[in-house]
């Protein structure tokens, strides 16, 4: 190391010092994404002290930073799994099996607003919103269209959904079970990630504790029943969505995760019952170098603590399994077809973080729902570099990058920083209540914020490289039916009318004592779904033995 | 800035406020004197606040498609309540088509994504 010292030295005093003595470079300071100073030239000096086998081991060994599994994407490729679902079941069904026939090994599904915050269609409280950001459900009815002709025991299906998501895990189990596949061999994941919702994205219906209780019994009930299903899909997206470095970002996702678990294990569960089936989601955002090394830190840190903190004894409950998104909020509307562009990065960044699934944002999505188009160069993108680019043949290839390995060291140490305040202040539920995170990820989407506004982190086509007359591409916008909203009033009106309605009071009844003897939900719902009761007859259920939350708003 | 009170506000279901929010502070820091609703607001319930405040200067924020069916309800409401002169700035997820619409419809302006702060907290000075 001296002699590398010595000669470190003596290049900064000879040929790099005549050159800065000629030309200076660009910026003072060169950073990150997330504002962590960068260096002219990494070295192995910058990984002094750290040993090899500890730090990074092989694939699929503990603490696992060059990836979960022991081959790879030489064994398995990742799953593309594409966001899609829109207007009526019906709409949906047309883009499910066109995605599927197009190579998507995996379906993800979008939900509108209304079956996320657990209303029907027919509530005045929806008016303007079915069908708009996703696929409008009230019933059973509904979920049968969505995977007509989809086989679920061939294809794994993710939903974003949370505080709804007992409901849909049972509607998909119902679904499965009229198709005759057994619960046992389903496949797929519920977000149900609730606390990220009271911070960012907004989803959220009851109280903490209780939406805490609901998500859990998806955890119990699959535990024993839903082998293969993910229970949880801890979502760090969100809060990089809300303005979070990605520091910020890994450190509220373990933080979340740690909740949980400690939740669980206070309900008596055995940690590694349960968190094998946990799963992660982070963002893909702009900074390649950083983005791949905060994959590499949170698998490592995540490791660590399961084995220390939880003390858990199976390597799966180690393993943080990710599955990654491209920020939306780095797609930008001005000559938007760049954004395919952008796309692509978040791809490769996923593929050199060793992720387990992939979204790819389509370039129209700053606009509206994407079109057919659209959802196709975005798909290809994925499979251009699965099958073109050489990406899949070694684990880790960014790994031993002096670089790469510095940064996964930094923001490691900094992330461990955070979750000590965190756990300082007595967790993240209060850290939430108390405001922290939320000032936390406004102090940063302010600062990300001047920083456009004033050119200096420069956004093509937005602050700099920007054209006068764009040539109108909103011509190919895809836009919503109006009429979505009329069926769906219409469909559901048709099938209050010619259920069994008194067996949905029954099992609605029934909830109602399952809630109030504080049991697990899931096998009642899974009753409630099958007699035809509505998202929100079930939730209004709910609602009035809960009540709703009411977030405290900060700016 | 004195004497010019603001609302942000975020009616119907979408739960997505960092441009809400960011707007806000940037007023904030800008001196004017302004309030955010937080997400998930009753059109009614932002009308009162606009009258018990003596708002003067109301924004909403969308980006979850439904703006086209919310401001007719905002108009109407504000209308009856004899708000109608009460300056609306819309800002979000718009489509260029729609904009003439809205202005239409009695928006005072609608700021697409991208907008630098300063435009807006300018625009709010000459009101």
């Amino acid at each position: 190391m001296q002699k590398l010292k010595d000669q470190k030295r003596r290049w900064e005093q000879t040929t790099l010092g005549k050159v800065l003595a000629r030309s200076p470079e660009q910026e003072e300071q060169f950073v990150t994404e997330s504002g962590i100073p960068v260096k002219r030239i990494y070295t192995p000096l910058d990984l002094e002290g750290r040993d090899y086998g500890e730090d990074l081991s092989f694939p699929g060994e503990f603490p696992y930073t060059r990836g979960v599994y022991p081959t790879m994407y030489r064994g398995q490729k990742w799953t593309m799994r594409n966001y899609a679902g829109f207007g009526t079941a019906e709409d949906t069904n047309k883009r499910y099996r066109y995605l599927l026939d197009q190579g998507m090994a995996g379906l993800s599904m979008a939900f509108d607003l209304p079956t996320q915050l657990g209303y029907d269609s027919d509530d005045p409280v929806c008016e303007g919103s079915i069908g708009r950001v996703g696929v409008a459900i009230d019933s059973l009815e509904d979920m049968e269209i969505i995977f007509k002709g989809i086989p679920l025991n061939k294809v794994s299906t993710s939903m974003t959904i949370n505080a709804t998501a007992p409901v849909l895990l049972a509607l998909y189990i119902a679904v499965a079970e009229k198709q005759g596949v057994p619960q046992e061999q389903l496949m797929g994941t519920t977000q149900n990630d609730i606390l990220k919702e009271f911070i960012a994205r907004g989803t959220y219906i009851f109280p903490p504790d209780a939406s805490i209780k609901l998500a859990l019994d998806i955890v119990e009930y699959c535990a024993a029943h839903v082998p293969r299903w993910n229970t949880m899909n801890i979502a760090g997206y969100h809060f990089r969505e809300a303005g979070a470095t990605a520091i910020q970002e890994l450190a509220f996702t373990v933080a979340d995760a740690i909740t949980y678990i400690e939740k669980a294990l206070e309900r008596g569960l055995d940690v590694d019952d349960f968190a094998p089936r946990l799963s992660y989601s982070l963002g893909c955002y702009m900074d390649l170098f950083e983005e791949v090394a905060k994959y590499r830190a949170a698998r490592r840190l995540f490791a660590t603590i399961m084995k220390n903190r939880f003390k858990a004894k199976n390597p799966k409950s180690y393993l943080f399994r990710i599955f990654s998104g491209s920020c939306g909020s780095t797609l930008v509307t001005q000559q938007p077809i760049n954004n395919i562009v952008r796309v692509t990065m978040h791809a490769l960044m996923g593929i050199l973080g060793g992720h387990q699934a992939i979204h790819t944002a389509c370039w129209d999505e700053g606009y509206a729902i994407p079109s057919e188009d659209s959802a196709r160069v975005a798909l290809r993108t994925q499979q251009i570099l699965a099958h073109e680019c050489g990406l899949c043949n070694t684990s880790d290839p960014l790994g031993g990058s002096y670089y790469v390995e510095a940064l996964t060291n930094e923001i490691e140490e900094q992330t461990m920083g955070y979750l000590e305040k965190i756990d300082e202040m007595g967790g993240m539920i209060n850290a939430i209540e108390n405001g922290y995170v939320y000032r936390e990820l406004q102090k940063s989407s302010v600062e990300f914020q001047r920083k456009v506004d004033s050119g200096e982190r420069v956004i093509v086509g937005l602050n700099r490289f920007t054209m006068e007359e764009e040539a109108a591409v909103e011509q190919d916008i895809f836009e919503i039916d109006e009429e979505v909203e009329t069926i769906q009033k219409r469909k559901l009106t048709e099938l209050k009318k010619n259920r069994n309605n008194g067996e949905v009071s029954d099992t609605l009844q029934k909830l109602a004592e399952v809630i109030d003897r504080g049991d697990n939900v899931m096998p009642c719902l899974i009753e409630a779904v099958k007699s035809y009761a509505t998202i929100g007859e079930i939730c209004n259920v709910m609602r009035a033995k809960w009540g709703e939350y009411k977030s405290p708003t900060h700016i | 800035m004195k004497n010019r009170r603001v609302l942000i506000a975020k009616i119907g279901l979408d739960g997505h406020d960092r441009g809400a929010k960011v707007v806000a502070r940037a007023l904030l820091d800008a001196g004017v004197d302004v309030e955010y609703t937080g997400i998930r607001q009753k059109i009614e319930d932002i009308v009162a606040i606009t009258i018990q405040k003596d708002v003067h200067i109301l924004g909403l924020s969308f980006l979850s498609g439904d703006h086209m069916t919310m401001l007719p309800k905002v108009m109407k409401q504000l209308k009856d309540a004899g708000k109608e002169t009460l300056p609306i700035i819309v800002g979000g997820i718009i489509l260029k088509h729609q904009i003439p619409h809205l202005l239409e419809m009695g928006v005072k302006k609608v700021f697409l994504p991208g907008t630098p702060l300063q435009e807006i907290v300018g625009f709010i000075e000459t009101i």
